[in-house]
């Protein structure tokens, strides 16, 4: 009980100590609104700030999907071909260490200007890709030499082998690699949607750009707040969802 | 016509060196041979070599079991987690083409032969070491193989278990008379087991010598303790003796 009340407690004391210094030191509300003013800002905007949560995390869920396609078939492909894996892995090393704000750009010009939110959805699959992808990888390589060998006893195909002994044996990094990739895709979306900007989709880096255009700075926190939020809330489904997957896979 | 037979077998794992060799072996249909000796003798090798996983450096390997005639048993159980007992006693048949239906319903039969009917939809993580031992066994028997390769099969599990399980080995042993070859540590399970038990010396490991067990298979009740099966275990033990002295 403690455990949960602690860091309440603490985001309590922050709010109040924020709270009395912006009111007792006079800070302007476009530089920095009280914490009431940024509530404030959150009830008044709601309807339009969820509405673009919702944008946000669909683009990422959308991305994910994709993502988890690609990431996983390739994966497979690679895995039944060494040679293949040799030539494929640094140009996606290559592609995973440069910033996806970097590639905005170019993929805005490819989707083209009437299609931002196919530049975004490019851009979270982007970023969601890799560590799927690694973690297939890996995961596929993983499974128990001693099964193998009994694969190789009753020779077994390339694709009963994938099929019925690599992929299942990969479950745990696949579950591992969709987590990570999840929370990497909801950052994908927000930095395309910086990108693509104000004329671009509504979610809430939307938001947060039209509200900072504007010195509506207590509705850009409150963008950040629900942002926060909505990591939190997904990092914790998908925990979860990995537990569950872990438990199934093991048996117990 | 032997099941298998190394002839004047070496094998070189490269960097390592001579794991096993040169040894000749053969094992007959319907027989019971333990491979007994120290450990990095090349023990394991040998059983590779004879599943026909792995192909000799030199010298020959006569096989003549077919696809699927071949089972093996690891010193672990092996099980695939995800899948249930069932499942995974069916997976050589599913593997060999056998349609679905009828894997299953011979799985569940080997199950019950190794005395865990009623537990086909457990996962292998809630069976005891010995019941997935078991499970593991029925996975090997269930495609009726002519030979049986049995890798440490009982190293995990305490002495009793071990006991059961030998007996259990050779119940199954007893309905198909598969040709068996295991490879153990314990002077006592080998002799209880097989019909000749096989020392090999200290690796690369050659044939230290082959003690021959004069007592009907299954053993008679009391078999521990008779006079033929300690003077076996004394031979065996001293071909063992003999072996690391020689070696070094």
């Amino acid at each position: 009980m403690s455990r949960i009340l602690a860091p309440l407690v603490l985001v309590g004391v922050l709010l109040a100590a924020w709270e009395i210094a912006v009111r007792t030191m006079g800070v302007p509300a476009y530089f920095l609104p009280p914490p009431s003013g940024v509530a404030i800002a959150l009830v008044e905007n709601l309807p339009s700030l969820a509405a673009a949560a919702w944008i946000t995390l669909s683009t990422a869920l959308i991305a994910l999907v994709v993502a988890s396609l690609l990431a996983v078939g390739l994966a497979v492909v690679v895995g039944l071909n060494p040679l293949l894996e040799a030539a494929v892995r640094p140009l996606a090393s290559v592609l995973q260490v440069t910033p996806v704000v970097a590639i905005a750009p170019l993929v805005l010009i490819w989707s083209g200007i009437d299609h931002p939110e196919r530049a975004i959805i490019a851009l979270a699959v982007l970023v969601a890709f890799f560590p799927i992808f690694s973690g297939a990888v890996t995961g596929l390589r993983a499974a128990d030499p001693d099964l193998e060998r009994l694969f190789d006893l009753y020779g077994a195909g390339r694709w009963q082998r994938v099929l019925r002994l690599r992929l299942p044996s990969s479950v745990p990094f696949l579950l591992e690699g969709h987590k990570v990739g999840a929370g990497l895709a909801i950052i994908g979306a927000v930095v395309a949607e910086f990108g693509a900007g104000s004329g671009g989709v509504r979610g809430l880096a939307w938001q947060i750009l039209d509200a900072g255009n504007k010195l509506q700075t207590a509705r850009m926190i409150a963008a950040l707040v629900v942002l926060g939020l909505m990591g939190v809330a997904l990092h914790a489904l998908l925990d979860k969802a990995e537990r569950i997957g872990l438990t199934w896979w093991r048996g117990r | 016509m032997s099941i298998a037979a190394l002839k004047d077998v070496e094998v070189d794992y490269p960097g390592r060196g001579r794991a096993l060799g040169p040894v000749s072996l053969s094992i007959e249909p319907g027989q019971i041979l333990a491979l007994v000796g120290p450990s990095g003798c090349g023990k394991s090798t040998a059983l590779r070599l004879l599943a026909g996983l792995e192909g000799p450096t030199r010298g020959t390997l006569e096989r003549t079991p077919g696809r699927g005639e071949t089972a093996v048993v690891f010193q672990a159980p092996t099980l695939a987690p995800w899948l249930t007992a069932r499942a995974n006693v069916s997976l050589p048949l599913e593997l060999s083409g056998t349609p679905r239906d009828e894997a299953r319903r011979r799985a569940a039969e080997a199950l019950a032969r190794v005395g865990l009917a009623g537990a086909e939809t457990a996962r292998p993580a809630t069976l005891s070491g010995g019941m997935a031992m078991r499970a593991s066994l029925a996975r090997a028997m269930v495609t009726e193989p002519r030979l049986l390769l049995l890798d440490e099969p009982f190293a995990a599990l305490d002495e009793i278990t071990r006991r059961t399980l030998a007996d259990d080995v050779l119940r199954l042993w007893e309905t198909s008379r598969p040709a068996i070859v295991f490879v153990t540590h314990n002077v006592e399970e080998a002799v209880y087991m097989a019909d000749r038990v096989a020392v090999l010396t200290r690796g690369p490991g050659r044939l230290a010598g082959v003690t021959q067990i004069d007592a009907p298979l299954p053993r008679p009740e009391g078999f521990r303790t008779s006079s033929v099966f300690r003077a076996a275990v004394e031979q065996v033990s001293g071909l063992l003796v003999q072996g690391m002295e020689t070696a070094s």
